[in-house]
């Protein structure tokens, strides 16, 4: 059985000083293959992709494809072209919204989400609902964090055109049931976006096995560099989509007046494209197969059980979601007695220890639970539980040194 | 000094037992200060009489540095003129951005200078300056602060 230790010399950053590094929801550390395919490409290949008609733009094209390759089948996608490189989840969530949404919902029309979701997956849809007069539904969770079938059931009707739901939520950490949901809307006829930027580095993802419409995710969140992002698209859902953006490369034929578009994907991927971006993703994706699911899930639930027993000793902290360790995803979020969340972050920030504070871009799900903001430690399978044992010392020594 | 060491010594106190926490009866000037990002969420209420502060009260929640923040302000405001006010927001302002060092013109401060450490901790800027900054715009803006003895008349 592998350990942490066997991969925790692959990430320059865990090794530099003697920080513990639990804000893995907000964004991972990235190993050495990772940057190096970053730098090999722009070292060796360098040049601008589907353009150029000689080698080096050549190569960079076959790289950059080969990258959307690896995520096609990463996700389970039928073929290359349902794959979009975007910048990032949001902007995944934004090309859906844009050119999906606002031609398909209209007036009287549901659009149903979840009080858990990431702004990103509320803004376009308060957008898309406003502009075309139609409702946003909400689904809610119990107390335990579970979205049940008599919620979803219930408010997913024959007026819903959209359910957007997040797979895993970044607060909770809880695995929402985004198959079966998907299963119930698709019944009711209306078409399933998944929010996977906090689902996609922990647990295998397959979008046809799970219904999925549309499938978004962010390479940041699995070692991957920052700036390239994903949106799988059914492709006969994409072919009838209007371009989000327009401009370079993603035509076939313009005139004065007019033009037409080019073929899926380019259509979608408009301008110079984050080609090392995607080769970083690429290399990062193969970094994570070789580590493999099983081993990055029973270490986060080793972690996250570890960690909220340790929590559950002091009496002064609420943990949010689950009672279940194991239906954390390696998130925990709580709070302290008397203490705000902004104080914990600094306090441990001096024991260097970064754990994330505030609202987490979901301040419908902390008016829901009624925290104005709430502290969050999420970890990876490169953390340890020694990592968690002096989390949980330094902890304990927040309330000392806030005065109580 | 440490992070620490700065809450142990100064803003414990006042955040744990601020003196000028409550809602004032009739204030004349009200304004809510809010960080979107951390969920600080402050009302300030100022008394101004003939130009004078003559009294200043906070409600709401934040973190402890923009609570102790706001509290060693009311301290330090109390009995000044609307100018004088003005300027002392502009010098602690200037201190938190790491502008102004100057020992002399910080003694002004009194004891809110101990929070000159947080120049050294950008992400916690917004909670110190959350009080001030209120305190600024309703002053320099008084049409855009609420005036509630009139409101509730």
């Amino acid at each position: 059985m592998a350990r942490p230790e066997d991969y925790r010399k692959d990430f320059p950053i865990l090794s530099k000083g003697d920080y513990i590094y639990f804000d893995n929801a907000a964004t991972s550390q990235r190993p050495d293959c990772v940057v190096d395919a970053i730098k090999d490409f722009y070292e060796n290949s360098n040049a601008n992709p589907l353009r150029g008609l000689y080698d080096w733009s050549v190569e960079a094209t076959e790289r950059y494809e080969n990258a959307r390759k690896t995520v096609a089948d990463f996700i389970g996608a039928s073929s290359t072209e349902e794959i979009i490189f975007t910048r990032n989840t949001t902007e995944s969530m934004n090309l859906v919204a844009y050119s999906y949404g606002l031609e398909n919902v209209n007036e009287g029309d549901e659009v149903v989400i979840s009080v858990m979701e990431h702004h990103s997956n509320i803004l376009p849809w308060q957008m898309v609902t406003k502009q075309k007069k139609a409702r946003l539904v909400y689904l809610e969770p119990d107390e335990e964090g579970v979205i049940t079938p008599e919620e979803y059931k219930s408010k997913i009707t024959d007026r819903t055109k959209i359910v957007s739901i997040g797979h895993v939520s970044n607060v909770f950490g809880i695995t929402n049931p985004v198959r079966e949901i998907a299963a119930y809307a698709h019944e009711k006829g209306a078409t399933v976006i998944m929010d996977g930027a906090q689902a996609a580095p922990h647990i295998p993802v397959n979008v046809r096995e799970l219904g999925a419409d549309f499938y978004a995710f962010s390479g940041h969140k699995l070692m991957a560099p920052m700036g390239i992002g994903v949106l799988y698209g059914r492709k006969d859902l994409l072919e009838n989509m209007k371009p989000f953006l327009t401009g370079g490369e993603m035509i076939e034929y313009v005139t004065r007046e007019d033009a037409t578009y080019a073929e899926l994907p380019h259509k979608f991927e408009a301008g110079t494209v984050n080609a090392a971006g995607a080769v970083g993703l690429e290399a990062a994706i193969k970094y994570l197969q070789n580590v493999g699911f099983d081993f990055i899930e029973e270490q986060e639930k080793k972690l996250t059980k570890r960690m909220m027993e340790g929590m559950k000793k002091l009496p002064y902290i609420k943990i949010y979601g689950s009672s279940d360790p194991d239906k954390h995803s390696g998130i925990v979020t709580f709070t302290m007695d008397g203490v705000h969340p902004h104080d914990i972050s600094s306090v441990l920030n001096d024991d260097h220890v970064c754990v994330r504070a505030g609202h987490h871009c979901a301040q419908p799900l902390m008016q829901f639970i009624g925290a104005g903001s709430t502290a969050r430690a999420s970890v990876y399978f490169y953390n340890t539980e020694e990592e968690v044992d002096r989390f949980l010392e330094h902890l304990a020594g927040v309330r000392s040194v806030m005065g109580y | 000094m440490d992070l620490k060491g700065l809450y142990r010594e100064i803003v414990n106190e006042h955040n744990l037992r601020p003196s000028h926490k409550g809602n004032m009866e009739k204030p004349d000037l009200i304004l809510r200060g809010v960080n979107p990002s951390c969920g600080d969420d402050i009302t300030l209420q100022l008394k101004v009489v003939d130009g004078v502060i003559e009294d200043a009260m906070f409600s709401g929640s934040g973190c402890a540095i923009s609570q102790a923040s706001v509290d060693m302000m009311a301290d330090q405001v109390i009995g000044r003129s609307k100018e004088d006010a003005i300027k002392l927001a502009g010098t602690f302002m200037g201190m938190i951005k790491g502008e102004i060092k100057d020992e002399e013109e910080l003694e002004e401060l009194d004891e809110a200078a101990a929070l000159q450490d947080i120049s050294h901790m950008p992400a916690r800027v917004k909670c110190a300056v959350l009080g001030w900054k209120t305190m600024q715009k309703m002053l320099e803006h008084p049409e855009e602060a609420g005036n509630v003895s009139t409101e509730n008349q």
